[in-house]
């Protein structure tokens, strides 16, 4: 996967050079080691800032809505599941996307890394297949690459993706044997008490910075629902309950939407495990429609459509 | 000092359900008094957002209401509302409301009777499941 960075500058430094593209969006190097930065190269002698390594795991797709121009986009398994969701959506056409599909090997969750350098900081990251090493001032870890993962990307079902005009590499075998549903089925295991302070423990350090919302390629409203003041359906203070109302909402909005691309958990800066609530409308959404999001192109999302023999579980 | 008596919001379509309630109205139809009606052009318009404000300002439970699947007067609001009622019942249960909080229902503008019924269900089960403790908002509102 880290042999991508030479692909990508070609189809870039091709695309731009031909005129085919106004913009290509990728990476850069981030000026820390395990953060990348996304990139948009606008000629050709940008190309060579792109870069590709396990540190790309923010969603690129986020870039696309209400885009004028011509784009081409870098995209793993989620990012091009997004795309599919934008397309849906009519947030940009397909006729001004170029879409370079990266088969992607899951990407590096740098809180693990450096919770597990105990305070010692990593000066450079070097992946080979299979392992990181990670260098700093007197240290020297190599470290097992999949114990190292996104949480996201350990249980992801779509590595290769699912719309394309070109690859950047071979397709990678999927994950198969995954329980994608662990960790919700544990939590309706819970009577309704515990679930309750469950939640109301997972959301206590939220500082209502809204980095989840900003990091998430769906979240494109003009106006998002917590910036409406009237009506204001979520008050603006740290009170418990406007917090929740807050996460509650969020994960509403993406249901049925969201690609489960972890991008709000990685922005998250106190570390909330925010998926935990839109996994559980991905799961629902799937037992109940059948729907898997982002797959096909001409299917409609889910709360857009209705089938006249839809189960009502809960209606008298 | 009385007993305690809930306060219910319900959200009842304007073709069926709130005709159903008009209906058992006029046919002196006993339902329990708990029930503040809101009405909306479709259960298609009820937005969880509405029944989230119902319970932060301090509802202790709520009961949305429409066409039965296939009489909807917009022809198909209500195929989109349970959809969009049933994942929203969903995840309230999950993150730990209590059950018996949320009650959906179908009543059309003939059945009175229905409608008193599902009242009186909902009354019920909402006395039951006792005072809401959770999604009240405590501290005063700031724009």
């Amino acid at each position: 996967m880290w042999n991508y960075t030479e692909k990508i500058r070609e189809a870039a430094e091709r695309l731009l050079a031909e005129n085919r593209v106004d913009v290509v969006i990728g990476f850069r190097k981030g000026t820390l080691p395990l953060m990348n930065e996304p990139y948009l190269a606008r000629s050709v002698d940008q190309v060579k800032q792109l870069y590709w390594d396990g540190n790309c795991g923010i969603n690129l797709a986020n870039y696309l809505p209400k885009r004028p121009d011509r784009v081409a986009i870098v995209a793993k398994g989620c990012d091009s599941r997004n795309i599919v969701v934008h397309l849906q959506e009519n947030q940009i056409q397909r006729e001004q996307l170029y879409i370079l599909g990266a088969p992607c090997h899951g990407m590096l969750d740098r809180r693990k890394i450096l919770a597990d350098l105990k305070g010692r900081e990593p000066l450079r990251v070097d992946e080979t297949d299979g392992s990181v090493k990670v260098v700093g001032r007197d240290f020297e870890e190599t470290l097992d690459r999949s114990s190292y993962l996104q949480e996201n990307c350990g249980i992801c079902l779509h590595r290769n993706p699912v719309i394309y005009d070109e690859l950047l590499g071979d397709l990678v075998a999927e994950q198969t044997d995954v329980d994608r549903y662990q960790d919700v089925r544990q939590v309706e295991g819970k009577d309704a008490e515990q679930r309750w302070q469950y939640f109301e423990d997972l959301i206590a350090p939220c500082l209502r910075c809204y980095a989840c919302r900003n990091a998430c390629p769906l979240c494109y409203c003009p106006t998002c629902f917590v910036d409406e003041a009237r009506p204001q359906w979520v008050g603006k203070s740290l009170d418990r309950t406007d917090t929740r109302t807050f996460h509650f909402l969020r994960a509403f909005h993406v249901a049925g939407r969201c690609t489960d691309c972890g991008a709000c958990e990685r922005a998250c800066p106190v570390g909330i495990k925010v998926r935990q609530f839109t996994k559980k409308m991905e799961k629902d959404i799937k037992d109940l429609y059948g729907y898997e999001v982002g797959v096909k192109l001409e299917e409609r999302p889910p709360l857009d459509t209705y089938k006249p023999g839809d189960p009502e579980p809960f209606f008298k | 000092m009385s007993e305690w008596e809930p306060k219910i919001v319900a959200f009842l379509c304007n073709w069926c359900s709130y005709g159903g309630a008009d209906l058992a109205g006029v046919s002196r139809l006993q339902y329990p008094a708990n029930i503040r009606i809101i009405r909306v052009p479709c259960s298609g318009r009820v937005n969880p957002k509405f029944i989230l404000a119902a319970f932060r300002h301090g509802a202790d439970g709520v009961w949305v209401s429409g066409c039965h699947p296939g009489d909807c007067h917009y022809i198909e609001g209500n195929y989109y509302a349970r959809r969009k009622l049933t994942l929203f019942h969903k995840l309230l249960e999950y993150t730990g409301i209590e059950p018996g909080r949320l009650h959906f229902s179908w009543v059309s503008s003939a059945e009175a009777t229905k409608f008193a019924e599902t009242a009186r269900q909902v009354v019920e089960a909402v006395k039951a499941a006792g005072p809401a403790r959770h999604f009240i908002k405590k501290q005063a509102e700031v724009a």
